[in-house]
């Protein structure tokens, strides 16, 4: 069994990377829809990964040797985050080695060495996207560990897996779910760097924020940083999707399960990417210090959750 | 007695023999004595000789702060942390006073026994938390803090910071968890109250300092603050009679102290190494450090990793445990409790996301990019005895951080002496797991995620330096296409600070001017005060001097009038006796 269960959670990290730039691909094919253009096929990232992949890397005379590290690190760590997160089946052996409050510290972990990436070469870009990152991630992780803090107090654990045993076991609309619901949203826009807090096909210097701390980056280190950040993306809507919205999730590891398991979460992040396309083509960027606003208002739904929990849930 | 001996001392043993590395000889005398001082605190058995072994710590480290006393900003926070260590010290005099006189003797033995009402208890717990809180920097009794740290030599910065603020930790925890007998959950929301404040304001300040060893004095009032958020739990659960979750906090609190000793001590040292080479402690002349000093380069990030509370090192573990604890919060039967917890929660991780700002700009700035002036431009490897004691620290972090199981099952000593009960279950399945509550509950492989972690790396690195592609061409930096950058034009560690500082400027007293536009060559001006002066300490110094103002009344120099008043307080004192 627990052999079994290995290789599912080996399955289901490789599932991660390969499937990951196909929802970056799909929320771009849907944006170009809305704009009334053709838009690039689905199947693009793949491609630009590939060429890049094959492509001489060039690294800046002033890098230092974590310049070279970092993209490993930064792919490795939110890979390893990724796989933790219950995709296909529910019970997966990854899900105990690292709880939701390692998922945020691995995910910090390689927000941390993104940074210092972008400040390594000693441009101003760099710096700029790395203080930028850090103010607007100083905001939004404590807002996603209350979204999430909600979900293990009601679940008394803060085991993913747990967690979503106890979603499909009493199902019921409860206020603090919609708050945390709310809370974990706005928190993923603004980790994945996504409209209206950054915008990921911005090159226009003075607005960017993750693509500033990139773009010394080229062939398959930047590869690699793509990678992550769309790997990132597909974290976040799995969490998302799975958590609030465990309908079909596998759960055990015979074939058919692990089929409807797919299908289901293909399904929600297709829908997830759609809304996130239309959201993007709806709102504009706001200005950085705007956005400090965005994740109050995330923290303070988060926290509502939180509360509204302990003290409306808790004691009926 | 001696678990927590043990448990204490460890990182001060291991910083003992590394001390004599850069050490002068005149500080030799001072820095020994200050060592034995805070031993024979953590020794004492009765209160008499803790007060003195105390007052031998502070007064030593007077000495060790006042060393380069030509410096006139050294006199002035010597003398401030003189004053403030005997206001603390008096009140815990007061506080031990106060046992003592219902257990009728100075013996910690005396006091355990002694019928407490709960007044009174309040009243010595409040004394002991001001005396104790005031050494271990709590907001607002921090003032002292950032000013005695950064003038004392670094390696001495390093004593005080990862152990005499921790002395006055062990202080607290004997006081209060021994000594007082039965707690009160009213102390424990104070306690995290004021440790939330802590921990907030102290790295809020932090990320603003330039100044090195100043901002790692501030990030110590932070760590002490979550030191005591770990505290204040355990005192509410035990106070509302949840015995094992206030083992857990506890342990998670003690997990702290011994992290915040081991990374704050190799901080320091890397500092210290960084003033050795460069004889610079402002950031904004720093940069590019990592290429000229690679070992100190490489334990410093190691440092800031720990610190900023990432897995797979140290700090993770204990911030871990600490938010489990936190969330165990809807056993409690009080709804203000319950809802005064989580916010507690949201500081805490607000904290700890502002300490990874923190070091990604110290790090960033001091050992990434350009070096920005020539000192820095030339720096050189520090000498190999303290690279040794930088790289002894970093080791322990990490160990500290992939075997929590080992580390608890030492620190369970502590609890299980104090509080009557350990955290076995911590460990209940096997050294891979740690599981404070249960398996289903919450459950961490440090161990599991350290190899997977290496693993993929691996991975990684053989699958992408196969081939063709494996070369990397240097070439100048691209930065959008614009000339190549200079040091002048990296980001500086105000610069990078400067979001963080529009939206928490309420907090600070901040000044910021850029000249007028008509001046050939315009400066920016900033300054950044601490809101505690404004606040807490010019009302107090105010309140004094009136009333000294007062007092002086007396004195009118006419040697009749003295006698006068000499009569009178004889005649008093006599009616008071009789």
């Amino acid at each position: 069994m627990t052999a079994v269960a290995w290789g599912a959670a080996l399955l289901q990290a490789l599932l991660y990377a390969a499937l990951a730039p196909l929802l970056v691909g799909w929320i771009r094919k849907v944006k170009a829809r809305l704009q009334n253009r053709r838009g690039a096929p689905v199947l693009q990232p793949y491609r630009d990964l590939r060429k890049l992949l094959v492509k001489e890397a060039r690294v800046a005379h002033t890098a230092s040797p974590l310049f070279r590290a970092a993209p490993y690190i930064v792919f490795v760590t939110t890979w390893l985050a990724a796989s933790t997160v219950p995709l296909v089946a529910v019970s997966l052996p990854t899900a105990a080695i690292a709880d939701i409050i390692v998922l945020v510290g691995l995910l910090a972990l390689a927000r941390f060495f993104l940074a210092l990436a972008g400040m390594d070469v000693g441009t101003a870009f760099g710096g700029m996207g790395a203080s930028r990152e850090m103010l607007v991630s100083a905001l939004a992780e404590p807002a996603m560990l209350m979204a999430v803090f909600t979900l293990a107090m009601s679940a008394h654990s803060t085991n993913l897996a747990s967690v979503i045993d106890y979603q499909l076991g009493a199902f019921a609309l409860r206020p603090s779910f919609l708050f945390a619901l709310g809370g974990l949203i706005l928190v993923a826009i603004a980790e994945t760097g996504r409209i209206p807090v950054d915008n990921p096909a911005t090159h226009l210097e003075l607005t960017m924020i993750h693509e500033a701390m990139l773009l010394e980056y080229s062939g398959r280190h930047l590869a690699l940083m793509e990678w992550a950040a769309q790997l990132k993306l597909l974290l976040y809507g799995a969490l998302i999707a799975n958590i609030f919205f465990p309908w079909g999730i596998g759960q055990s590891f015979t074939p058919a399960d692990l089929g409807i398991g797919l299908a289901a979460v293909f399904l929600k992040l297709l829908a997830l990417g759609a809304a996130l396309a239309i959201g993007e083509t709806v709102l504009a960027k706001m200005r950085l210090f705007r956005a400090p606003a965005f994740l109050n208002l995330a923290l303070l739904l988060a926290l509502l959750g939180l509360l509204s929990h302990v003290i409306l849930e808790v004691g009926a | 007695m001696v678990s927590v001996a043990v448990g204490l001392y460890g990182p001060a043993y291991v910083r003992g023999f590394e001390h004599g590395r850069d050490s002068l000889t005149a500080l030799g005398g001072f820095a020994g004595l200050f060592l034995s001082g805070m031993l024979l605190v953590v020794l004492a058995d009765d209160a008499f000789l803790f007060m003195v072994a105390w007052e031998v710590m502070s007064l030593s480290s007077y000495f060790l702060v006042a060393f380069q006393h030509e410096n006139a900003a050294n006199r002035r926070a010597a003398f401030l942390y003189l004053l403030m260590a005997h206001i603390g010290g008096l009140a815990i005099l007061l506080g031990y006073g106060v046992l003592a006189s219902f257990g009728g003797g100075f013996a910690f033995e005396a006091m355990r026994a002694a019928p407490l009402t709960p007044g009174w208890a309040s009243v010595a717990f409040v004394l002991a938390f001001i005396g104790f809180g005031m050494k271990a920097g709590l907001v607002p009794l921090h003032a002292w803090l950032p000013e005695a740290h950064p003038a004392a030599p670094s390696h001495i910065s390093a004593l005080m910071s990862g152990v005499m603020l921790k002395v006055a930790v062990y202080g607290f925890i004997r006081f209060v968890f021994d000594l007082l007998g039965e707690v009160q959950w009213q102390w424990g929301v104070a306690v995290l109250a004021i440790g939330s404040v802590s921990a907030l304001t102290g790295v809020l300040a932090a990320l603003l300092q330039t100044d090195l060893k100043r901002l790692l004095a501030y990030s110590s009032v932070e760590n002490l603050g979550i030191i005591f958020i770990g505290l204040g739990l355990a005192l509410v659960f035990l106070g509302t009679g949840h015995a094992p979750l206030g083992t857990l906090a506890f342990v998670a609190a003690l997990y702290h102290v011994l992290n915040h000793a081991l990374f704050k001590g190799l901080l320091f040292l890397g500092a210290g190494a960084i003033l050795h080479s460069t004889h610079e402690r402002d950031l904004e002349q720093m940069g590019g450090l990592l290429r000229r000093m690679p070992w100190t380069g490489l334990f410093f990030l190691i440092g800031c990793i720990a610190i900023a509370a990432l897995p797979p090192f140290n700090g993770f573990v204990s911030e871990w445990l600490t938010f489990q604890a936190a969330l165990q919060t809807w056993q409690l039967e009080s709804g203000v409790l319950r809802s005064l917890i989580p916010i507690v929660s949201a500081v805490l991780a607000l904290t700890g996301a502002l300490v990874a700002a923190t070091f990604v700009k110290v790090y960033g700035v001091a050992f990434l990019g350009q070096a920005r002036s020539r000192h820095v431009r030339h720096a050189r490897q520090v000498p190999f005895g303290m690279r040794a004691g930088q790289g002894w620290l970093a080791g322990l972090c990490l160990l500290f951080g992939v075997l929590p199981t080992a580390v608890i099952s030492v620190i369970d000593g502590v609890p299980r002496q104090l509080l009557g009960a350990g955290l076995p279950q911590a460990a209940a399945h096997g050294w891979l797991w740690l599981t404070p509550v249960s398996p289903a509950t919450a459950s961490y492989s440090a161990p599991l995620v350290v190899v997977l972690l290496a693993v993929l790396t691996a991975l990684a690195l053989w699958s992408l330096r196969r081939g063709a592609v494996r070369r990397v061409r240097r070439c100048d930096a691209w930065d959008c296409g614009f000339a190549p950058p200079t040091a002048r034009m990296q980001y500086t560690a105000t610069a990078f600070a400067q979001p963080i500082r529009q939206v928490f400027g309420l907090l600070f007293h901040i000044e910021e001017s850029v000249g007028r536009r008509e001046d050939g060559a315009p400066r920016y001006q900033l300054s950044i005060g601490d809101r505690s002066w404004d606040l807490f300490y010019a009302p107090v110094m105010r309140a004094v001097e009136s009333a000294s103002r007062r007092v002086v009344r007396l004195q009118s120099g006419n040697v009749r009038v003295y006698l006068g008043w000499t009569l009178a307080t004889l005649v008093l004192l006599l009616w008071i006796i009789s």
